[in-house]
């Protein structure tokens, strides 16, 4: 948040005057909603704070701590030097920057043209199809049929298993649509006098107008593939394929050297990854949401109600 | 010409005008109909006595065999048990907690505030499950930075990331960590929309703060709770897998099994596909009933309930 300079002039409050008929809160209500807020915000950051300033700290200083770092104690990037010089690490961000890029694109190249292409009140066929997508989100078909599938396709231990089961979330393809029900139809019905095809519609006219909707989809699919841990855990089994969240789980949560994870790993057999290189491994896994999050966030409360009172 | 002949000459016109919208749909639905409802039709595997090498359309079906071995397992019980604690747990626990953050921020006066709290608390749910229990981990582990105090203050040490006793609390705190603050989104929007006027009869009728709560704030957030109770009773049966996979290591069987790792363990770790899948039709197929009869309850009451009769 941008500091505003000081003027010389009085500084105007903030908000806006308390209602008349609002009585003022007693000191004790407003101590109590400080206290409450604060803890609630300090919950959020003091974790991430201790994480990125143990990751930057040498070992003497880890040492002295016991532990991990509260006060800052000496500055090193040498766990991330380690972390990213070719091994299992590097190895895993590379796969999981790939998998969140590639599966973001995909997965919101494909709701954008169902939502549209469902959005039409009175189109062909689009209240079965949309049925069909609504009720994949009240009866799911169960882990085991969905691993067998998978498995008929061919497509275990493949990097398309991490992508296509869970390729469409019902939900973002909601939210799309009702956004794009919400565009006047007149705007539509012009340039479709114009002669423009719904796919140019769509990419000239429709898309421009939802920037933000589509930046809050983009996001929810790019954290999902950040984060994919399950279907990588499920579907995976060499060790050289696995994201960044089967890394941390076995490095960091378990404490243990991958094994086996084949030539270019210069960590496993090794000796136990340090608490720096731990927290550095942590770092790397929050940095792109932390990085990508306040722009898209302005955004959400929009995305979700529309997608929660309309669906 | 008839009604039907003009019906079908209609509808001819309507696919030639629309087929390039059908074909926008149509990757999803490829998408959908052979990741879930080619799944869903997987199910009769529950039925079967399922071998891997024959396949599910040569395996031989065994009626509800798999089903009485499954009711018959106290392993499963245990499960199930555990899977209903937390969810009974978590909706005394977790379920208030989103409605009373909202109300808290909903009361702020200064916006930037407002929105700077929201910011920071909505963060963490875009944190995967692995990330969660890490920090927490490091937070209130054995070598963690709570226990780091606890020990240089000799005060002795508390394992709570490991204790089977309190594992049912740690789930709980590592949900509204993670996920109380998106879930006040929602309540926060119901609030945007409660008519101030209403505020200011009800405090000119001499209504104190805690009167207009309870007789103008909360009524506008009854229909949005009662969905997502609705929505959290259709889900009682799945607490999440990723978490308790997680922990099942440091916490033990007894303790983290829930019906969704149990069905992992079962099927894909030791093979017995068709009884997991006989355990996973049964939690799906619970659920589905419990989400029609709380929606049903719903309408009953007098709310709108997830969707409409119509």
């Amino acid at each position: 948040m941008a500091e505003r300079p000081e003027t010389a002039a009085p500084r105007r409050r903030r908000h806006p005057l308390r209602p008349a008929w609002e009585e003022e809160p007693t000191p004790l209500g407003r101590t109590a909603k400080a206290v409450v807020l604060t803890l609630v915000v300090l919950a959020v950051a003091f974790p991430l704070y201790v994480v990125v300033l143990t990751s930057l700290s040498p070992q003497e200083a880890i040492t002295r701590a016991g532990g991990l770092v509260t006060v800052p104690d000496g500055f090193t990037f040498a766990a991330y030097e380690e972390i990213l010089s070719g091994g299992v690490v590097t190895r895993s961000v590379l796969v999981s920057t790939g998998l969140t890029l590639f599966g973001t694109l995909f997965s919101t190249t494909l709701t954008v043209l169902a939502a549209y292409g469902l959005s039409r009140r009175g189109s062909f066929a689009h209240r079965p199809l949309l049925f069909a997508v609504l009720l994949t989100f009240l009866f799911g078909p169960g882990l085991i049929p969905t691993y067998l599938t998978v498995q008929a396709f061919g497509l275990l231990d493949t990097y398309a298993s991490l992508v296509l089961p869970t390729a469409v979330a019902a939900f973002n393809l909601v939210v799309m649509r009702s956004f794009f029900m919400s565009i006047p139809q007149e705007l539509t019905d012009s340039a479709r006098i114009d002669g423009a095809g719904e796919f140019r519609i769509l990419t000239s006219l429709v898309l421009p107008l939802s920037k933000a909707v589509t930046a809050v989809i983009a996001l929810f699919y790019g954290v999902g593939y950040w984060n994919a841990f399950f279907n990588a855990f499920l579907y995976l089994s060499t060790n050289d394929k696995w994201p960044l969240q089967l890394v941390l789980r076995t490095y960091v949560l378990e404490g243990i050297p991958i094994p086996g994870a084949g030539p270019i790993d210069s960590v496993a057999g090794g000796p136990l990854p340090t608490l720096a290189v731990k927290m550095a491994v942590v770092v790397l896994a929050v940095l792109p949401v932390l990085f990508v999050y306040p722009f898209v966030q302005r955004h959400f409360t929009k995305g979700v109600i529309i997608g929660a009172v309309k669906g | 010409m008839s009604k039907r002949a003009l019906r079908r000459a209609d509808r001819r016109r309507r696919l030639r005008r629309d087929w390039p919208l059908l074909l926008m749909v149509a990757p999803t639905i490829l998408v959908l109909g052979a990741f879930h409802y080619l799944p869903l039709l997987g199910n009769v595997i529950a039925f079967q006595d399922y071998s891997p090498f024959v396949g599910i359309l040569e395996s031989p079906f065994v009626g509800f065999a798999n089903f009485e071995r499954l009711f018959g397992d106290p392993d499963f019980w245990r499960a199930t048990g555990n899977t209903l604690g937390i969810t009974a747990f978590q909706l005394v626990f977790f379920f208030p907690v989103p409605i009373m953050l909202a109300l808290v921020i909903n009361s702020l006066l200064s916006a930037r505030l407002k929105l700077f709290i929201q910011s920071v608390v909505y963060l963490p749910h875009f944190f995967s499950w692995v990330l969660v229990i890490t920090l927490f981990q490091q937070m209130l582990g054995g070598a963690g930075v709570v226990n780091n105090f606890l020990r240089t203050h000799d005060l002795g040490v508390v394992d709570l990331m490991t204790n089977p006793d309190t594992f049912i609390l740690l789930v709980t705190a590592e949900g509204i960590w993670k996920d109380a603050g998106w879930g006040m989104i929602i309540f926060l929007a119901a609030l945007s929309t409660v008519n101030a006027d209403l505020y200011e009869a009800a405090a000119v009728d001499g209504a104190n703060r805690w009167r207009r709560l309870w007789h103008v704030t909360l009524p506008a957030l009854v229909p949005v709770i009662v969905l997502l109770l609705i929505m959290r009773l259709g889900d009682a049966l799945s607490v999440g897998f990723e978490q308790f996979l997680l922990q099942r290591g440091a916490v033990g069987v007894d303790a983290s099994e829930v019906l969704d790792t149990y069905v992992y363990y079962e099927g894909v770790v030791n093979g017995d596909f068709a009884y997991a899948g006989a355990a996973g039709l049964f939690k799906g197929v619970v659920g589905l009933l419990l989400v029609l009869g709380a929606n049903k309850a719903a309408h009953l009451l007098g709310q709108q309930g997830v969707y409409s009769r119509s």
